[in-house]
């Protein structure tokens, strides 16, 4: 077969979730859930976001009538892949009192045959960044696994997917892909990419559809999807080149690791401290923040104890708890580590950006604090430079 | 450990005895611990009494009387380790909002016979007059973290409690913000974790039954309410419930009702 694109008329969405069923797929996609736009297990297009997209701002989220028919015309979900990939909470291991002895069992790390549906080019990007924290590689283009899991937890979840992504529409105020690299179009980061077209003239709405996989290619072959025409490529590039255009913000990264290195003591931290509640929201919505805490649940009835992962964010006062104290005391000290970690360090530490640009943590900041803005404004400002060697210590980076 | 068998007593001061309560509404499991230690002092579940000292002592209620300042003196000394459990415990309960008035006035308004009353003016913390080896927050306390707590002690081991806001636990739920999506005024920024995020997930704000996070900002949180728009009197109210005396919620910028007496440094 050609990889020449193909077409899918918009009704054929329920053929397809049906070639995913019959081939043992559960689907994860968006769909509406108290008022915004999550990512659960699916099972026909009805339950896709239909005729919604969303209004994103600092601090504010809020679903939109679109009045059309499109089923991905929003942008970032307010819910994130990364809960059905690295689980809010996973038990590692068990120990169970046997007699006069101890039996270690592992925590159940089912693998199930799983299917993204919808998923955007950021939110790709994201998961490419976690394959590095997990597994210490990333993951081959498209569906395959990764290398070597390092990760078992991790990796039992992330084994095997596949990914039918979506190329953005319509992005939020707050999305910033272009910057970052990541979006909005996906390329050949998934085994199957569509594009939604027309979805406001019902007879005409259709998906572009670039399988760029074997796997994506076997499935796009049992759908007998037609050969995508000049005029589908034309709608496409037009689609894509909306949304490069209306990308709601930008960040400037030339340098910026360095800078951000150069900036300890810039006096937006300052400012920025006054505004943020150290809440952790912008960690815990962020689709590449990897932190957790482990501790020993024992259930002294059972004579059960279990060996627990849970998220944990870096505004926690005992995130950065030494023998006898937090080394980051005060919440200048915290909002800096997030960020100089999301776009500086992450790259000493995982060789990409930290920040894939997806907004989530503009959007899900309760007093809108934004990491696009506050880079723009250390850029603009005149820091006190480190003393000599002080930034390759860190030791100014721990000062409270 | 002192002995083969811990003693364990359980102590009530100014409260509604739900705490306590939690610690009964845990059957099968109080059953496993009850067989594990000996229960010389729990009112609520047997007026049986041993004496001390006790290997564990968990401690409901505030400090509101001058016999509770002398009795919670003698607990400390008769107790190894001491556990203050509840808002009223930790923080002083909605019986400290005598601490932003006078409490003369309230007497009189409240008893047909003011002159049988004896009361200190102020509602206080255990913290404030003994040390206290762990607080576990909440109003009341949620269950499973009291059983963590007792767990922890029987097999020798520092209980682990969750010290982030309410948000870091609300996003692990995987609840949708209630504040960011719908416009909802939620205290979960400013709350310390371990109900787990319970009344976002039922389309609520959150009402601040564990008090302070560590890492309470009231001043940036206090100008973020203003702006959903929430008036000024209805933020005095949000934070003047039961941990209304907690350092980081008792003073409200911009309040004219400030606390009288402050044991405790403020944040
Ligand atoms: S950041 Fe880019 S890829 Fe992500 S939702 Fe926005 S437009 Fe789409
Ligand atoms: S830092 Fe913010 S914009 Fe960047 S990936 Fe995380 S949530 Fe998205
Ligand atoms: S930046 Fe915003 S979301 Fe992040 S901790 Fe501060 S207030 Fe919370
Ligand atoms: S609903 Fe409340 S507790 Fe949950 S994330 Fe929003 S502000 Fe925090």
């Amino acid at each position: 077969m050609s990889n020449r694109p193909l077409v899918m008329a918009a009704h054929d969405l329920g053929a397809l979730f049906g070639v995913l069923a019959d081939d043992g797929y559960e689907v994860l996609g968006p769909t509406v859930h108290d008022g915004a736009i999550v990512i659960e297990a699916i099972t026909q297009p009805s339950q896709l976001p239909r005729g919604w997209g969303d209004a994103q701002e600092p601090g504010s989220y809020r679903l939109v009538e679109r009045g059309d028919g499109a089923y991905f015309g929003f942008a970032a979900p307010a819910g994130t892949w990364k809960r059905h990939l690295f689980e809010p909470r996973a038990v590692l291991w068990r120990s169970r009192r046997d007699g006069d002895g101890v039996v270690f069992e592992p925590g159940e790390h089912v693998r199930r045959r799983r299917a993204f549906l919808g998923i955007r080019g950021c939110d790709l990007a994201a998961i490419a960044v976690q394959d590095r924290v997990f597994c210490g590689s990333p993951a081959k283009s498209g569906s395959g696994s990764p290398r070597r899991s390092a990760d078992p937890v991790y990796g039992a979840k992330r084994e095997g997917i596949l990914f039918i992504g979506i190329n953005c529409s319509d992005p939020a105020s707050t999305c910033f892909c272009t910057s970052m690299g990541t979006g909005p179009a996906i390329g050949e980061r998934a085994d199957l990419s569509l594009t939604e077209l027309d979805p406001a003239l019902p007879d005409q709405h259709r998906f572009l559809v670039h399988a760029t996989t074997d796997r994506g290619r076997a499935i796009a072959a049992r759908m007998n999807l037609a050969v995508a025409t000049d005029r589908d490529l034309a709608s496409a590039t037009a689609v894509r080149d909306g949304a490069i255009a209306s990308m709601g913000r930008s960040m400037d990264t030339e340098d910026l690791p360095a800078r951000l290195r150069e900036a300890a003591e810039d006096p937006r931290w300052d400012d920025v401290a006054r505004r943020c509640l150290s809440c952790g929201n912008c960690t815990m919505a962020c689709p590449t923040c990897f932190c957790a805490d482990v501790s020993d649940q024992p259930d002294v009835a059972a004579g059960v104890d279990e060996r627990v992962r849970e998220w944990a964010s870096c505004f926690q006062l005992d995130h950065s708890y030494l023998h006898g104290g937090s080394v980051r005391v005060s919440t200048k000290a915290r909002y800096r580590q997030w960020m100089t970690h999301k776009l500086s360090t992450w790259w000493d530490q995982f060789g990409v950006s930290g920040c894939v640009g997806c907004g989530r943590c503009i959007t899900f900041c309760p007093v809108g604090i934004d990491i696009t803005e506050e880079v723009r404004a250390i850029r603009a400002s005149k820091s006190v430079p480190l003393e000599e060697g002080t930034a390759e210590t860190g030791e100014k980076g721990h000062s409270r | 450990m002192t002995a083969a068998v811990p003693k364990v007593a359980v102590w009530k001061f100014a409260s509604c005895d739900g705490c306590q309560l939690s610690l009964l509404d845990c059957e099968d499991e109080l059953l496993a611990v009850a067989g594990a230690v000996e229960l010389a002092h729990f009112l609520e579940a047997s007026s049986a009494t041993v004496a001390g000292p006790y290997d564990l002592s968990i401690v409901e209620g505030s400090v509101s009387t001058a016999s509770d300042i002398e009795r919670i003196a003698h607990i400390r000394e008769e107790s190894n380790v001491l556990i203050s459990i509840g808002a009223c415990a930790t923080a002083g309960g909605i019986q400290a909002l005598r601490n932003f008035a006078d409490v003369g006035e309230y007497v009189s308004v409240v008893y047909a016979r003011p002159d049988y009353i004896e009361t200190l003016s102020t509602s206080t913390p255990i913290s404030d007059h003994v040390a206290v080896d762990y607080e576990l927050r909440g109003c009341p306390v949620n269950k499973s973290q009291l059983l963590h707590v007792i767990s922890s002690f029987l097999l020798g081991r520092r209980p682990r409690l969750p010290s982030s806001s309410v948000c870091v636990e609300c996003k692990a739920r995987g609840t949708t913000c209630v504040m960011v999506a719908h416009g909802t005024a939620c205290l979960g920024p400013v709350t310390h974790a371990g109900c787990g995020a319970i009344c976002p997930a039922f389309d609520r704000g959150c009402y601040g039954c564990y008090g302070p996070a560590d890492t309470v900002s009231t001043t940036a949180f206090v100008q973020l309410l203003r702006s959903l728009p929430v008036s000024d009197r209805a933020i005095e109210r949000v934070f003047r419930t039961f941990n209304a005396n907690a350092p980081g919620f008792r003073d409200i910028p911009g309040s004219e009702h400030a606390a009288v007496g402050s044991p405790r440094a403020t944040s």
